[in-house]
């Protein structure tokens, strides 16, 4: 060990680390993160459910395109995803985007791929006779699936689903590269400032991030845990 | 419709051509240093983890458990500018001697991917139902001799899956090492952009690589579950 730490210049950016600028200014540091986090969960867990769905369809036009897309996200780094979002979408819209929006959409798009998997996992672990079932007391093949095989898949992809989060805290690190004032950047940025202190500033960053992960991760074991308890009786 | 001209010579050859295939030969060189490293320690943790003396089995569960509930990127940041305070000057003066971008990266990379490494190689041999040792010892095998005849090569066929999955993530993780310097194949596809506005050829070459990197390796994977794991599987 060559010097001490020193963690005053945690104690004194505190709030600058919580939320940036706010109100004065813009949304950023671990509230930023957040936004992103849970932002981009909810758009992704319905892009992973229309994507897991449509990859189970029985028409081969639409399954073979969706699992080549899905495949191919899966293939490429998420920094990739991020660039081509950088740089597609403005030009498909002719204007500029904001930085947390090319983020979002880029955490959403590859996460949704993912999630996808999860989706699909969950419904093919259904029994198949309940399908037969449902269709033979008169429902409609997406009746079967809406009513009756959904309900029971969703509630098994719970805990692969937080999982999914937890990936998805980690992930908004790399906002940073796009300039995003979340935790990440806003560390740098006061390691940039203070220029003394990167051992004591990460620590702390990879403290925040650890203490909210862990959280979400003991928490989908402890769903885990319960719901196949439930199953069992 | 986009008024936009595509020209393709620019990513196929000449000089930002040879700066992807320089890219390339980074990623590659950093992932076959991460995955044989992040293995040989992650085979250690897993060890650890198992182990009957509670200490040692609570310092690996505490290591696994940090290192997964980080960002990698924010580990890569930590190696890069962190990392003096609490290495060793021996450490840090061979860091220093060396490509300390790569390192760094190599690093961050090992330790990231060796805690998941740890769960998959575990979950393996945990699988393997208990009375498999016990009839396994019942039947004259020593401790060694029952993993090492009975226990492993079960272990080896359902841990290979995830843990091949774990290299191709720590192969696409690699880009990270980007935001250090290091230059891999995402940086010299932003490189190329940068240089000739020419994104759409610059990245479309990248993701392609990237895209034939995890083709060729999960071929691998299904070929050797079927030739050697599961040979007589229809």
């Amino acid at each position: 060990m060559e010097e001490a730490l020193n963690f005053q210049v945690i104690i004194d950016n505190l709030t600058y680390f919580m939320i940036g600028r706010y109100p004065n200014g813009p949304l950023g540091g671990l509230g930023l993160t957040m936004y992103l986090a849970v932002v981009s969960c909810v758009l992704s867990f319905f892009g992973g459910l229309i994507l897991g769905l449509l990859s189970l369809s029985r028409n081969a036009i639409i399954r073979h395109p969706v699992n080549l897309f899905i495949n191919a996200v899966r293939g490429i780094p998420l920094l990739m995803v991020i660039f081509w979002m950088y740089f597609l979408l403005p030009a498909l819209m002719g204007k500029t985007v904001p930085e947390a929006t090319t983020v979002i959409m880029g955490l959403t798009i590859f996460t949704s791929a993912y999630m996808s998997q999860i989706v699909r996992a969950g419904i093919q672990g259904i029994p198949k006779g309940q399908t037969e079932a449902a269709i033979s007391t008169g429902l409609k093949p997406w009746q079967a699936m809406l009513y009756i095989i959904l309900p029971q898949g969703l509630r098994n992809m719970i805990p692969s689903f937080v999982n999914q989060f937890v990936s998805l805290i980690k992930d908004t690190s790399l906002a940073f590269i796009v300039g995003v004032s979340e935790l990440t950047h806003v560390g740098t940025q006061i390691n940039n400032r203070t220029m003394a202190y990167p051992t004591e500033i990460f620590i702390f960053i990879a403290g925040v991030y650890f203490v909210l992960c862990f959280a979400f991760t003991s928490f989908s074991r402890w769903l885990e845990g319960r719901l196949t308890w439930r199953k069992s009786i | 419709m986009l008024k936009y001209s595509f020209d393709w010579s620019i990513v196929t050859s000449g000089k930002y051509f040879e700066w992807l295939v320089s890219g390339l030969k980074v990623t590659l060189e950093l992932s076959a240093v991460g995955i044989v490293c992040a293995f040989i320690l992650g085979l250690i943790i897993a060890v650890l983890r198992m182990s009957h003396f509670r200490p040692v089995r609570w310092i690996a569960t505490a290591y696994l458990e940090f290192f997964r509930n980080t960002p990698l990127l924010v580990q890569i940041f930590f190696w890069y500018f962190g990392s003096y305070k609490v290495l060793p000057t021996v450490v840090n003066d061979w860091l220093n001697s060396t490509n300390f971008e790569f390192a760094a990266a190599a690093i961050a990379l090992t330790i990231y991917t060796s805690a998941f490494i740890a769960e998959d190689i575990r979950s393996g041999i945990l699988s393997i139902p208990k009375e498999q040792m016990e009839a396994a010892r019942s039947a004259g095998f020593s401790y060694l001799r029952s993993m090492q005849y009975i226990i492993l090569p079960q272990a080896v066929r359902i841990t290979v899956p995830p843990l091949v999955n774990q290299f191709l993530n720590l192969a696409k993780n690699s880009s990270l090492a980007m935001s250090i310097g290091v230059m891999e194949l995402t940086y010299q596809a932003r490189q190329v952009e940068s240089y000739t506005f020419k994104g759409f050829e610059a990245f479309t070459a990248a993701t392609v690589i990237y895209l034939v990197l995890s083709v060729i390796i999960t071929a691998l994977m299904d070929l050797y579950n079927k030739k050697v794991l599961n040979p007589h599987r229809a």
